[in-house]
């Protein structure tokens, strides 16, 4: 867990970071959204004490950040930044084992490890271990760069703007790896991003950011709910607010049992329920039905979704 | 950044450096004539009653001023009055010490005054930088401290001092070597830049030459000087003995020819490689865009490609110029003349007085040279933006 | 083309020893330059021990000049030591600027004639290439590197060592061996201040106007200048394949 109180950054008499106290749950990825300027960056870097504090402290798991030396605590704490700052004289292994290295951890751990995080990510170690990392596709450079900040198993993660040099396509896979490598290792992660469909599809909670102050910080539907402020609102997206509410939930968990009647009048649509609203919404609205059939990978039926039902989430939750 | 700091590290370093030389090493050298190694004065021996105080006094300030004043302007002006103080001082000395009409007598400035000036000096530029005086400003500043210089070298203030003794023994021959220096450097930059241009041009437009030129030029450059020199006198010579025309328009075995062609040698890679270096610099979507609005070549030249280039082959003139002003020293063992005479003759009969009278002029051309030519470069780089 | 590239420098070296070890086989080539009825060959000392102790004074004085200007390179870019850079760029400009003959003969009263002047004047010229470069190879590495070494938890010391000064070597020893490249052919100055080096055979053809000997000291100290920069940039070459920055 890691709680932020009051902290603030001034540089001579403007606060780029103005008394920000919020609270990241273990395990969750929050996300830092904002506008460049908003002070989004300085927030996470006082996290891991690259900037220092001007007031205000950071605990991590109950321990003041300002008791350790800050060259120690960096290294109990992963850090991804954009561009993936992965040393070009280093190869792929070396790169990956740099903290474990400053940790002094055995070689043979270091190896293990090593293999157990490339091919968590999906880099076939035989091949790319040796690599430098100039040989290697931005998405590549970009794992390696994850694998490198998970590779002394931190338990807080930081990333800034850890996707911004990625094309789309492989932004949306490299958000799903990050999703997976969370449920594999467990780790708490703070990710700045001025990308607001990316802090939706990632984000346990959107701390939202503006002129250094946290407006809101709150689950991603509460946002589109209740936003604190008509800036929230606006960025959070006005015009397209109930799909983006649909697409937090997924087909699965707005299943409703089979209702026993009239099952037969309409041709059946077959949802996946890993599937979210929206897209179970656009798929019927496409064939022309009213309701579809929600099924589990291995093809059992979990229930059924009516328009109706979908309708109704996109106005609460 | 939270807390100010109190004390300039860097005007500390040099005020100790200076301080400590001053205080331990010796402000004059008396040596009862020009060979002899002289006994040591330290500043308080060498200075008396009120020239001691002001001198003093004025060192202390630019200390203390190095040291807690952070204002540019006084740094400056502080620095500056330190440096002039020290120089009236070793001239105090030399009046003082030298008895009445006596000519063979030399105090000469010794290695404490020299380091404090020299402190001093680097803190006065240290001030100048954090100024960011523009390229006029510069030269201006540069023609103000050597009109000081010349005008109390031909007052006489420093007269009774050793390597001035050694130019009054020396005044005829000094204006004719320092002439025949300039010539030579300034000479061998003007044929470099004849030559070098056009084929500057030249390689740029034909890749296949570029390697080919740039190549044997570098080789020129691996050459010590002191051979090239010589190796140049065998040809030379036998081409006067030859062809008496040749004689006749001063061409020599010995002399300014084979140095005059060995510095136009060493000229021609920083003037060709920086020719061909600017030009390179000027993307090929300009000149086809001035190409497209019917400018011919020449005209493409002219307002396109040569002022983008410049800067860069004005770096290559500095790089001549300053290396051309040393080279010349090293002429002089070939009899080309030059202020190098001086230096060799100087090492001949142990005589540093007479080292120094060859030095201490050329050192003073090169940096000026470099103040000159950097305030060039930045005007030119300038007028682009 | 490639094959081509690598022998040449060979045949230098074995020209070079050749000359260096058996220099009166060469007495026909030289014998059309030297003066009447002088030996073709400097016949005032070994020719090979001249060479070694030319190139013994240039790694020494190369050597001293490579930790000065790297530690003051490495200094002025540290955090809160950049107002040193300004001050060190003008006292190394100046060791440039300065005419090494002019070092050597000023060094002569501090230190005498011999080896020592010449070490001096080289130090101070060699400078300012190496310094250049370093302040200029870490200066590109970029900021997200150091961004990274920061964040992953490097001490200063550990970034500098691990991070900034590989990604700069090649530039530090692109300038290394200019300096070399200078060194080598100043070197010859030292032999009017009584230093030993090949520059004592050329002087000797200068006083002796004997073209010969001029000839073979240029010739040799100009091969050596070549290898020197050859070997250098082999070295560059191996360690610049593992170093690369996109």
């Amino acid at each position: 867990m890691i709680v932020l109180e009051g902290l603030t950054k001034r540089y001579g008499t403007t606060a780029v970071v103005d008394a920000v106290s919020i609270t990241v749950e273990r395990d969750s990825i929050t996300a830092i959204v904002g506008t460049s300027g908003s002070g989004k960056s300085t927030l996470l870097r006082m996290i891991n004490r690259l900037v220092e504090p001007s007031a205000g402290r950071v605990w991590i798991d109950g321990r003041d950040t300002a008791d350790e030396p800050p060259h120690l605590l960096r290294r109990r704490i992963g850090y991804v930044i954009q561009g993936n700052g992965l040393f070009p004289h280093r190869t792929v292994a070396q790169n990956v084992a740099t903290v474990p290295r400053l940790l002094g951890w055995s070689d043979a751990r270091i190896a293990a490890r090593t293999v157990e995080l490339l091919e968590a990510l999906q880099l076939d170690p035989a091949r790319y271990a040796h690599q430098y990392p100039h040989a290697l596709s931005g998405g590549q450079q970009q794992r390696v760069g994850v694998a490198r900040a998970l590779a002394a198993e931190p338990k807080v993660l930081l990333m800034d703007e850890p996707f911004g040099a990625l094309d789309p396509i492989l932004r949306a896979k490299a958000q799903e790896d990050l999703l997976a490598v969370r449920r594999r290792f467990g780790t708490t992660i703070v990710l700045v991003t001025h990308d607001i469909d990316e802090a939706f599809r990632l984000g346990d909670r959107i701390a939202v950011m503006r002129h250094g102050r946290i407006l809101q910080c709150d689950r991603p539907a509460a946002l589109l709910t209740r936003p604190a402020d008509p800036f929230v609102a606006e960025l959070a997206g006005r015009g397209d607010r109930a799909l983006r509410l649909l697409s937090l939930t997924t087909a699965g968990d707005a299943a409703e049992a089979v209702p026993a009647d009239g099952a037969d009048r309409e041709p059946v649509v077959r949802i996946r329920a890993d599937a979210t609203l929206r897209e179970a919404l656009s798929d019927l609205v496409w064939r022309g039905a009213t309701r579809g059939v929600v099924v589990d990978p291995d093809g059992t039926v979990r229930g059924a979704l009516r328009v109706d039902a979908i309708l109704a989430h996109g106005r609460s939750c | 950044m939270a807390t100010r700091r109190r004390i300039d590290r860097l005007g500390g370093v040099f005020t100790l450096v200076g301080g400590v030389a001053l205080a331990g090493a010796p402000f004059v050298v008396f040596k009862p004539n020009r060979i002899v190694p002289g006994v040591p004065l330290g500043v308080l021996i060498a200075l008396h009653g009120a020239t001691a105080v002001a001198v003093l006094g004025a060192v202390v300030l630019a200390g203390v001023v190095a040291v807690f004043v952070a204002n540019p302007p006084l740094r400056l002006v502080a620095s500056l009055g330190g440096f002039v103080a020290v120089a009236l001082g070793a001239a105090a000395a030399g009046n003082a010490f030298t008895p009445a009409g006596d000519l063979i007598v030399r105090i000469a400035p010794g290695a404490g005054c020299w380091i404090a000036l020299i402190a001093l000096g680097l803190l006065a530029a240290d001030a100048l930088t954090r100024l960011r005086p523009g390229p006029w400003t510069r030269l201006l500043l540069l023609a103000a401290f050597f009109a000081v210089a010349l005008a109390a070298l031909a007052h006489g203030t420093f007269d009774h001092l050793s390597v001035m003794r050694e130019y009054r023994s020396n005044a005829g021959r000094f204006a004719f070597e320092a002439r025949r220096h300039v010539e030579l450097a300034f000479g061998s930059l003007a044929a470099a830049l004849a030559a070098g241009l056009p084929l500057g041009v030249l390689c740029h437009r034909v890749p296949r030459l570029r390697a080919a030129v740039l190549g044997s030029l570098n080789f020129v450059q691996t050459i010590p000087s002191i051979a090239l020199f010589g190796i140049l006198m065998a040809p030379l010579g036998a081409l006067a003995a030859a062809v008496p025309l040749a004689a006749r328009v001063g061409i020599a075995g010995i002399g300014a020819a084979p140095a005059l062609v060995a510095l136009f040698a060493y000229s021609l890679l920083p003037i060709v490689a920086n020719t061909v270096a600017g030009l390179a610099r000027v993307s090929p979507a300009a000149v086809e865009a001035a190409r497209g609005m019917g400018l011919t070549r020449g005209e493409v030249l002219a307002r396109v490609e040569w002022p983008l280039a410049l800067p860069v082959i004005l770096t290559g003139v500095r790089i001549v110029l300053v290396q051309n002003i040393g080279l010349v020293t090293v002429a002089a063992l070939i009899g080309a003349g030059g202020l190098g005479t001086f230096v060799f003759q100087g090492i001949g009969e142990t005589a540093i007085d007479l080292v120094l009278l060859g030095a201490l002029p050329t050192v003073a051309l090169a940096i000026a040279s470099s103040v000159v030519l950097d305030a060039l470069i930045e005007v030119a780089g300038g007028a682009q933006r | 083309m490639r094959r081509a590239l690598a022998l040449w420098p060979l045949l230098a070296l074995g020209l070079l020893a050749a000359f260096l070890v058996a220099p009166q086989r060469f007495a026909p080539v030289f014998a059309p330059f030297a003066a009447y009825g002088a030996p073709p060959i400097y016949d005032q000392g070994n020719l090979f021990a001249l060479a070694l102790a030319h190139v013994a004074i240039v790694c020494v004085a190369a050597a001293a000049s490579t930790v000065v200007a790297v530690g003051l390179g490495i200094l002025v870019t540290r955090e809160g030591w950049t107002e040193w850079l300004s001050p060190s760029r003008t006292i190394v400009n100046f060791g440039q600027t300065f005419p090494p003959v002019a070092v050597l003969a000023l060094a002569v009263p501090l230190v005498g004639f011999g080896e020592e002047p010449t070490l001096i004047a080289l130090f101070a010229y060699g400078l300012l290439p190496i310094f250049e470069n370093t302040i200029a190879g870490l200066a590109a590495c970029p900021p997200a590197l150091r961004d990274a070494a920061d964040g992953m938890g490097m001490s200063p010391a550990q970034r500098l060592w691990s991070v900034e000064l590989p990604l700069a070597l090649p530039m530090i020893l692109e300038g290394v061996r200019l300096s070399v490249v200078i060194d080598v052919g100043t070197a010859t100055l030292g032999s009017t201040v009584a230093a030993k080096g090949l520059g004592e055979v050329i002087i000797a053809g200068l006083s002796a106007n004997n073209a010969a000997f001029v000839l073979q000291g240029g010739i040799a100290t100009g091969l050596i200048a070549i290898l020197l920069y050859e070997g250098l940039r082999a070295v560059e070459r191996r360690v610049c394949r593992t170093i690369r920055i996109d």
